[in-house]
């Protein structure tokens, strides 16, 4: 049970929010950070593996400074620094010690050694020598601590079971950093941190209300947010762009709002009102900005801001699959792509990896074609079709992708593309569909949908690919999703509960993935 | 307090009684350090290679005759201005191996690391820039500079290792920013005073460094080579301040420009070609400052998401569903943006040949590789892949020659290269890609 343990980097909203959970929201956070790398499917996963350049060190020194001068500077300082400044150039090792103690426990998600204090202490004093000034001091410390590899890296640690020392747990500490990872997306509060003192947390009991106090609080719906962002690959959104000219109503803010609109319905729909997951792929319930009013052709009354909205019964829009947020996504700049939201479909929504472009590809399927201008998606898609190898795998994309046409390159409506109509008939392995509506159907009731939840949420808490030594745990996960009626807060538990969460192999040896991970 | 003792807390100028960081402190310090270039000394070279995406059509591309004065097909038509300067390499071949094709990322594999990738995300790194970069960059602030004209960071090839990306700086005012903003040095400076608050952030990273003895003992190996990764980052910076506490020696042609105003990023073609002539701009001014020797543009990724304003369709769309036409005998569409990256291609040549420094010429002293992942795109083809040289690389290549080589592996290109910029390497690439061929034509 368990897999590797892991060294995770912080993503740039971690990082974000670490920081304003430890020092405030008021604290500017500059710069430029190193994108973060998706692996199997999850920025999560890809985050064990990721490392540091030259040139995302240079800018994280150059945030550290700068985020260290504003916690020290006049309007911050007392917050955080407990004693009165002595004379000018003197150093007090005490109460930098005391500064850099309490303020390293939280970066660092566990107390710092007494080495680790003393080399800050250190700086502090040496700093404050040299410039007359004992904040400046500070400032230099906790920038030390900031540029850690222990503060950019979640170091998880295990240790050998007292029951069973042939199986590694992880400690206290760790599980406490995966909880709130997991749950919260940031870095362990000071309730938290509490209850690893003396590996507390390794018990059931207190595990147990831990996980119960983190899903009660209202911080769980940033978690989630992060969580969804990262299974449908909103940090894309970077490099999305759409051509005005074609679709003048596209905007950096329409891109904005269309993510803000699917994140905020799955958080009203799994959250506030506890629903089954599964309606997420048939609900008309929406929420609407001006900005988006023009997209889906809806009036909307409230002039800067939200409000919700339900589309009307029988719309195509059922469903967050349908948003313009996914569908903006998943297009060219000029135009709609079937194959592409068939991929994400397959890929993000039912697990079901799609593989890549055979070697021999040679697209020479649509050269043959006469000179006939396609006039559709469709007809462009079927000369790949008539390609044995193109087939094999564009017959499981393209139908479901066909289904979404509707929706053009920014997820507005449209009944035809150069004058023909649309047909958004297919199937999806042999259940057929007509329209989004029953595609919508088709989703909600496929037992490949709910299990690809439990699969992306388990791998994002653990952050790795499961083991074949897992399948068990994720069979016995998807069977209580579904006797749970497929409320989230029950699979999260069930999750943080698991020995799959608290437990390791080894540590990972190689840089590839080992063999037995699906 | 034992643990205060082992460190070189301030490389020992500070500790003791010092009361203000002044000028008195650094002498000292300056002496021990007083390795940078003398004023004289020679000019140093530069590598930089600069990609496009989705190749172009070779019969209207490849020249034929070998030789000087080759003669130009249509699409290369744009470089006719700078063609003294650039040399053209045709006919390398990407072998597979065995492996599979994988769209658009095998080929520029087999060209960066002479070996062709067994999964599509794979990099066989480090790539061939970090290899010249490990030769050419130690002097300098910046070990190399990574740019990409089309808007993301992603758009970079140059790779450490399999998950070390040097991600690409997008926008022309940031790229000001981390060339000539803080941190900077006139190297003509009428004065020098070094910054006090360098030996200070020294102290921070030098901590940081002491850290990690035992963060390591609880690491696999798998993270402890991304440990590796974060102190190879660290020390970069760690020498970058060592050079901002001497004096850099004057450089004549160095002239810090004016920062860019803050612009737009995108594919567009029209914005592609901006921001490229703008970094360009930059990267030129920060090449004469000595801030770098090497860098890396992406003028469009492998796959071109170039797109004109207001076109469903973007290059790379164009290239696999855009008919042939039957009398032009190509996809006029898709060709556009072949002409339109080579127009970008001279422009770099252009600029850097009609920038001045010692005696000649900014290009005089530097080697560019334009190079692409396909030949013709429309079947990801990956023989006779399209790769150019400019410049003289400080007298030892003899530029503007045609070389084909007659399906030779494109490894001989990057040996040759590396050759070039110094390193002792006689054979690169792996299984039938290894070789120990220079490309003798070029040398001087």
């Amino acid at each position: 049970m368990g897999g590797p343990l892991a060294m995770r980097r912080l993503t740039a909203e971690q990082y974000k929010r670490a920081v304003a959970d430890v020092f405030g929201a008021d604290i500017k956070v500059a710069g430029r950070f190193e994108p973060d790398a998706r692996r199997d499917g999850l920025v999560a996963v890809g985050g064990s593996w990721s490392t540091t350049t030259p040139s995302s060190f240079e800018q994280s020194e150059s945030r550290a400074l700068s985020i260290a001068a504003q916690v020290v500077d006049e309007t911050h300082r007392a917050q955080f620094v407990a004693c009165e400044p002595p004379p000018a150039g003197e150093a007090d090792d005490a109460c930098a010690a005391e500064f850099v103690r309490g303020i390293g426990r939280q970066l660092f998600r566990r107390p710092l050694t007494e080495e680790e204090v003393e080399a800050r202490v250190a700086i502090a004093a040496n700093t404050t020598r040299a410039t007359a000034d004992f904040h400046a001091g500070l400032q230099f410390a906790l920038a030390s601590l900031l540029l850690a590899p222990e503060f950019l890296f979640r170091v998880e640690q295990g240790e050998p079971d007292p029951t069973d020392p042939q199986h590694m747990l992880l400690t206290s500490g760790s599980v406490a950093s995966r909880l709130s990872y997991f749950l919260w997306n940031t870095t362990p509060d000071e309730e938290l941190l509490a209850a690893t003192e003396g590996g507390q947390l390794l018990s059931d009991e207190a595990l147990g209300a831990q996980v119960d106090r983190l899903l009660a609080s209202p911080r769980l719906e940033e978690g989630m947010r992060a969580f969804f962002a990262d299974v449908y690959s909103f940090d894309d959104f970077e490099d999305v762009s759409k051509d005005t000219i074609l679709y003048p109503a596209f905007s950096r803010t329409l891109l904005e709002d269309a993510q803000e609109q699917t994140l905020r319905v799955i958080i009203d729909h799994l959250i506030s009102q506890r629903g089954d997951f599964r309606d997420l792929f048939t609900t008309r319930k929406s929420f609407m900005t001006r900005t988006l009013g023009l997209v889906y052709g809806v009036p909307v009354a409230t002039r800067d801001g939200w409000e919700p909205f339900e589309f009307p019964e029988g719309s195509l829009r059922s469903g967050i699959y349908t948003h313009a947020s996914l569908m903006a996504l998943h297009s060219h700049p000029g135009r709609s792509s079937p194959t592409m939201r068939g991929i994400f479909v397959r890929e993000a929504i039912m697990c079901q990896p799609v593989s890549a472009a055979p070697a021999d590809v040679t697209f020479s399927v649509v050269q043959e074609t006469d000179n006939v201008e396609f006039k559709t998606g469709r007809e462009r898609l079927l000369a790949h079709q008539t390609d044995k190898a193109c087939a094999k795998c564009h017959k499981v994309m393209d139908p479901i992708g066909l289904g979404l046409d509707n929706f053009d390159a920014i997820g507005a409506y449209r009944a035809t593309e150069n004058g023909v109509p649309i047909d958004t008939s297919g199937d999806v392995s042999g259940e057929e569909f007509s329209d989004t509506r029953d595609l919508g159907r088709v989703l909600h009731d496929h037992p490949a949908v709910p299990a690809c939840l439990v699969e992306n949420l388990y791998r994002y808490a653990v952050g790795r690919d499961t083991a074949l030594s897992e399948r068990r745990l994720l069979r016995y996960l998807e069977g209580r999703f579904e006797e749970s009626g497929y409320r989230l807060h029950d699979l999260l538990r069930l999750i943080a509960m698991s020995d799959g969460f608290r437990t390791a192999s080894e540590r990972r040896a190689v840089e590839t993935q080992p063999e037995d991970e699906v | 307090m034992s643990g205060l003792d082992r460190r070189t807390f301030l490389r020992g100028v500070m500790g003791g009684a010092a009361v203000s960081v002044g000028l008195p402190l650094f002498d000292g310090f300056l002496n021990v350090n007083g390795t940078a270039l003398a004023s004289g000394a020679p000019l140093p070279l530069r590598f930089g290679t600069w990609f496009w995406g989705c190749g172009m059509n070779p019969e209207r591309w490849n020249p034929t005759a070998e030789g000087a004065d080759y003669e130009l097909g249509p699409e290369l038509q744009a470089i006719a201005g700078v063609q003294e300067h650039v040399t053209v390499l045709s006919g390398f071949n990407m072998n597979l191996d065995g492996e599979a094709n994988h769209p658009h990322k095998s080929g520029v594999m087999g060209t960066l690391t002479g070996t062709a990738p067994p999964k599509p995300d794979d990099v066989p790194a480090p790539t061939l820039d970090i290899l010249i970069s490990d030769e050419l960059g130690s002097a300098t602030r910046f070990r190399s500079l990574e740019m990409a004209a089309t808007g993301s960071a992603k758009h970079s090839y140059s790779r450490r290792g399999q998950n070390v990306v040097n991600a690409a700086e997008v926008s022309p005012l940031a790229l000001y920013t981390r060339i000539f903003g803080t941190g900077f040095q006139d190297p003509n400076a009428a004065e020098f005073e070094p910054d006090p608050r360098v030996l200070l952030r020294q102290s921070v990273i030098s901590a940081v460094k002491d850290d990690r003895t035992r963060l390591e003992s609880q690491l696999g190996a798998h993270d402890r080579r991304r440990l590796d990764d974060y102190l190879t980052a660290l020390r970069q910076l760690e020498r970058q301040l060592e050079l901002q506490l001497s004096a850099p020696p004057p450089l004549d042609a160095c002239a810090p420009p004016e920062a860019p105003a803050e612009g737009e990023v995108g594919a567009d073609i029209v914005r592609a070609r901006e921001n490229h002539e703008l970094m360009t701009k930059l990267l030129l001014m920060a090449l004469a400052c000595d801030q770098t020797r090497v860098f890396n543009m992406v003028f469009s990724y492998g796959a071109s998401n170039l797109h004109l304003p207001g076109s469903q369709t973007g290059h790379h769309t164009l290239t696999h569903e855009e008919l042939i036409d039957p009398e032009l005998g190509y996809q006029p569409r898709a060709t556009y943006f072949v002409g339109s990256s080579m127009e970008a291609w001279a422009s770099l040549v252009a600029a850097m040949a009609a920038f001045p420094e010692g005696d000649g010429t900014l290009l005089d002293n530097s080697l560019v590789m334009a190079h692409s992942e396909t030949s013709f795109a429309k079947i990801h083809d990956v023989l006779g892949l399209p790769i150019m040289l400019a410049g003289r690389a400080g007298g030892r290549v003899v530029p503007g020659i045609h070389v084909a080589g007659r399906g030779d592996p494109v490894t001989r290109v990057g040996l040759t290269l590396q050759q070039l910029m110094g390193l002792s390497v006689d054979r690169w690439g792996t299984r039938s890609m290894e070789t120990n061929r220079g490309i003798s034509e070029i040398f001087a």
